[in-house]
């Protein structure tokens, strides 16, 4: 029997299980994908914001600013990339410039530090590529960069090192409530738990269902993004917003943690929650929209295009309740949830300590994880001494991001352990370059068959029938 | 300080370190990033290549084995497994290996012959699913060839370059179902011999004008969406077709894979993104030379091998500070001649300029202008963008000259 089953490893599901895995518990967090953050905290906008943005005493708003204040200790903590690169949301004429002063106020009471509205003259000097028409600006200096999937990978790895476990491919199919605990079936699996998290992101709502809760429900809207090469990465140093209107938050261009330059996303309403596809409607609105905002990006260098869908909860703030005992929602956290999910997690272990979970503080609990990271930041000297002791990291496997085989295997054997080609990308970088997997993919299928010990045709590009070979060739066998 | 460091063991590298050898030059190291000789030819287990220089239709291995042979009988020092890491200004060179761990060389003369590498996927912004089963040629090449493996049984390429031609035949005869090439301009940019004997042969169609707009399928690929494109390269809507398929490859365009030119401060050409050569191959940073794939993309070993000598011979008289006379001349291009290599002459002496047209013409002259006059001209009943081009001009031609233009003109 577990203490407290969480549903759903996305970014909002592994700082919970992080938070929780300070006491000590029996911790379990189910997942029903082949790796962790694979739904919304893969593809979104990789932006720790301000907090201006949502109303003044709504949940979003006070759980955005006291997230983005842990969020530099935690990234620390976690060994993860993060960058307080400030953002602007410029403004193109007077009826923006209108909306960023109800921004600026709305920040100011949402507690947001060192806000000031800029001048065309000051926007340009902070931002010389800006677009020529942006007459104004609302500078949030507190505004920051992360990789969302590294922080999840970063915080549900440290969980694991200090004692939670991870089911992956588990997909919650019902909830039984029996003598005080809950049976939660997967597939053919059941397991029991005194508690549950449900962080299940779009598929929330149909989990909630599950104990009876029909309070709320959770729809997908599509986000749709182009990812420009590290060449581009400079073009702007701020996350650029543009001025929000009834259309929504518009496009947005940012230099990524990793270096990309990142523009999007659209914003549609959709009904299917599996549905990840982008659109060539979508690639021109972004396209468009860039243009306007910052000169020459030249989309020439695209990486790739990607689509994710938000969880948008239907009260319009994050749903943060506990509908029966033993089991909370954390449901429709949309934006600015990378941006508060360490306040959530805080906020959510307060509610399990509130319902009766005793919290004894773990003594052995680290916070600390070593950065995936640590060899490519290395001197040369400290590198060569990595390489004497395991000549792996010598080898370059990925060319474009120059990713050594001892950092690939390093990630292989790291928790939580990726069991296909994709979790090695999003651990690595390895296949995220310019050439996408080109020329080094099928070395990592080899490292990782030999690693998982399966054969080379079974490794998977992200679990399921995702299969990347179908046997050997005609002379082979 | 070693002499002569050559980036890259391919065809380029090691034609261009028999070279250099055989113009006197011992102190020679290549550094090669794969764990061995020949680049990508290794992987070509077709035949075809050689014809122009051994007269012979050899496999790629059996052609980089000529220049192996060579490099070892030279015993021309070679570190495999070694990715060249940063060149700077200063031609000093960071390079990486299992054995030597990260290690810099500093050269009198460079010769960089990195190749090239396939666009992928991610830079055509296909709308759809992103489900496995969609390669680029050459990786998938890789996984039939070298590992042995099979990405898929129903397949459709997009993209016409060579590397998606030979895989049609290859993915064929492994028993696979190729069911149409699709290639969104108007003419293929592969060679005419690989239309004949990879397609046609196998009666696999070569769709003209026409491109992939829509992926399906959430895991594994279902299926594409084609259509036909108007003029301008715009898909029409009344033609979409979908083809039931688990694997896409492309063949969409090679890439000089330049990253490390750009760090040492080499000069790129916008239209070849290879760097801005003289007729010796040098760039315009002095003892720095390139060659091959990386230089400007083409369409047969045998003209690389022919490159790379020159690359190498030059960088040996370099080295031992041999120099004819020095002249300036540009040389531009009307646009149906897309490019010329080299970009510039500097040295009196004869030289050979290749460069690729824009476009399929026929009876067309290649002309060649010094001050509004022709000087020079050679008539080809047919040239096409998938085949290079090349004239010999002897020196006299440009003697006293400032620039020379290239013009295509019509018959």
């Amino acid at each position: 029997m577990y203490d407290v089953a969480i549903i759903g490893a996305g970014v909002v599901g592994g700082m919970i299980t992080r938070e929780l895995s300070r006491y000590n518990l029996r911790i379990v967090l189910l997942e029903k994908e082949n790796d962790v953050a694979m739904g919304a905290t893969k593809a979104n906008s990789a932006i720790v914001h301000a907090g201006f943005d949502a109303k003044e005493g709504s949940l979003k708003a006070k759980l955005n600013v006291r997230g983005s204040e842990m969020m530099e200790l935690v990234a620390n903590e976690l060994g993860v990339k993060y960058k307080r690169n400030g953002s602007l949301v410029i403004g193109f004429g007077d009826d923006d410039r209108e909306t960023i002063k109800v921004l600026y106020e709305r920040g100011i009471k949402n507690g947001v530090r060192d806000l000031a509205i800029l001048d065309q003259e000051e926007l340009r000097r902070l931002e010389p590529n800006i677009g020529k028409n942006a007459t104004c600006a609302l500078h949030a200096p507190t505004g920051a960069i992360i990789c969302p999937y590294e922080l999840t990978v970063a915080s549900i790895g440290n969980a694991m090192d200090n004692g939670a476990e991870l089911k992956l491919n588990f997909p919650v199919t019902a909830i039984e409530r029996n003598n005080g605990a809950y049976e939660i079936t997967s597939v053919n699996k059941t397991i029991t738990a005194k508690y549950i998290v449900n962080a299940a992101g779009v598929y929330s709502d149909a989990i909630a269902r599950m104990v009876g809760d029909d309070s709320f429900t959770v729809h997908p809207r599509r986000g749709e993004y182009i990812l420009l090469d590290k060449e581009c990465g400079n073009l702007v140093s701020h996350t650029i917003f543009r001025t929000p209107s009834k259309m929504g938050k518009g496009i947005l261009v940012s230099p990524t943690v990793d270096g990309n330059l990142l523009t999007g996303p659209t914003s549609v309403d959709i009904e299917d929650k599996s549905d990840r596809s982008t659109t060539a409607g979508g690639f021109a609105h972004v396209i468009k929209e860039t243009a306007e905002n910052v000169e020459g990006v030249p989309f020439g260098k695209t990486i790739t295009s990607f689509c994710g869908l938000r969880a948008v909860g239907s009260t319009g703030d994050f749903i943060i309740t506990s509908p029966l005992r033993g089991f909370v929602n954390a449901a429709g956290i949309e934006s600015p949830g990378l941006s508060a999910a360490p306040a959530i997690a805080e906020y959510i272990v307060d509610i399990l300590r509130e319902s009766g979970l005793a919290l004894h503080e773990n003594k052995d609990f680290n916070p600390i994880r070593r950065p995936m990271h640590h060899f490519i930041e290395a001197s040369i000297e400290e590198k060569n001494e990595i390489i004497a002791k395991d000549r792996t990291y010598g080898k370059i496997v990925c060319r474009c991001e120059t990713v050594t085989e001892g950092e690939i295997l390093e990630a292989i054997r790291t928790n939580p352990k990726p069991r296909d080609l994709d979790g090695v990308k999003r651990r690595t970088r390895a296949q995220m370059g310019r050439c996408q997997g080109g020329f080094c993919s099928p070395r990592i299928v080899e490292l990782l068959a030999r690693e998982l010990g399966i054969a080379y045709e079974d490794v998977t590009k992200f679990g399921g029938k995702s299969r990347l070979n179908y046997g050997r060739t005609k002379g082979d066998k | 300080m070693t002499d002569l460091v050559i980036i890259g063991g391919g065809p380029a590298g090691m034609s261009a370190a028999i070279a250099a050898y055989e113009s006197g030059i011992r102190d020679i190291l290549i550094l090669e990033r794969d764990s061995r000789l020949g680049g990508i030819l290794g992987q070509c287990i077709h035949n075809g290549f050689g014809l122009h220089r051994f007269g012979e239709e050899l496999t790629g291995p059996e052609y980089a084995w000529r220049y192996e042979e060579k490099v070892r009988a030279m015993n021309i020092p070679f570190k495999l497994g070694t990715m060249v890491l940063d060149i700077n200004e200063n031609k000093v060179i960071t390079a990486t290996n299992e054995d030597d761990g990260i290690f810099q060389i500093e050269a009198k003369a460079i010769i960089l012959a990195m190749g090239c590498r396939e666009r992928s996927k991610g830079a055509l912004n296909i709308a759809g699913t992103r489900p496995a089963g969609i390669y680029s040629a050459g990786t998938a090449q890789k996984f039939v060839n070298i590992e042995g493996y099979m990405p898929g049984k129903n397949v459709v390429i997009l993209g016409s370059g060579d590397i998606g031609l030979i895989m049609a035949r290859r993915m064929t005869l492994e028993g696979a179902k190729v069911h149409a090439v699709c290639e969104l301009m108007p003419y293929s940019g592969g060679l005419a011999r690989n239309i004949e004997q990879c397609l046609n042969d196998f009666g696999i169609p070569l769709k003209l004008s026409h491109t992939v707009v829509e992926i399906h399928g959430k895991e594994r690929l279902e299926g594409v969406t084609i259509a036909k494109v108007d003029e301008n390269r715009r898909p029409i809507a009344e033609t979409r077709e979908y083809i039931p398929c688990d694997t896409l490859l492309l063949s969409v365009g090679l890439i000089p894979e330049n990253e490390l030119s750009k760090s040492a401060g080499v000069a790129l050409d916008r239209v070849t993104s290879g760097a801005i050569v003289d007729q010796d191959r040098q760039t315009n940073i002095e003892g720095v030379y390139a060659c091959g794939n990386v230089l400007h993309v083409h369409d047969l070993v045998d003209y690389v091998s022919e490159e790379a000598e020159i690359a190498g011979k030059s960088a040996a008289a370099y080295i031992k500070g041999e120099k004819c006379d020095a002249v300036s001349v540009d040389i531009k291009t009307d646009g149906r001649i897309r490019y010329t290599v080299p970009q510039k002459i500097t040295q009196d002496k004869d030289i050979s300029v290749y460069f690729r047209v824009s476009d399929v013409f026929r009876n067309v002259t290649v002309a060649v202008y010094k001050n509004g006059e022709k000087v020079f001209s050679k008539k080809r009943p047919k040239v096409a963008p998938g085949e290079m081009e090349s004239i010999k001009l002897s020196k006299n031609i440009f003697a006293g000259a400032s620039e020379l233009e290239f013009r295509l003109e019509q018959n």
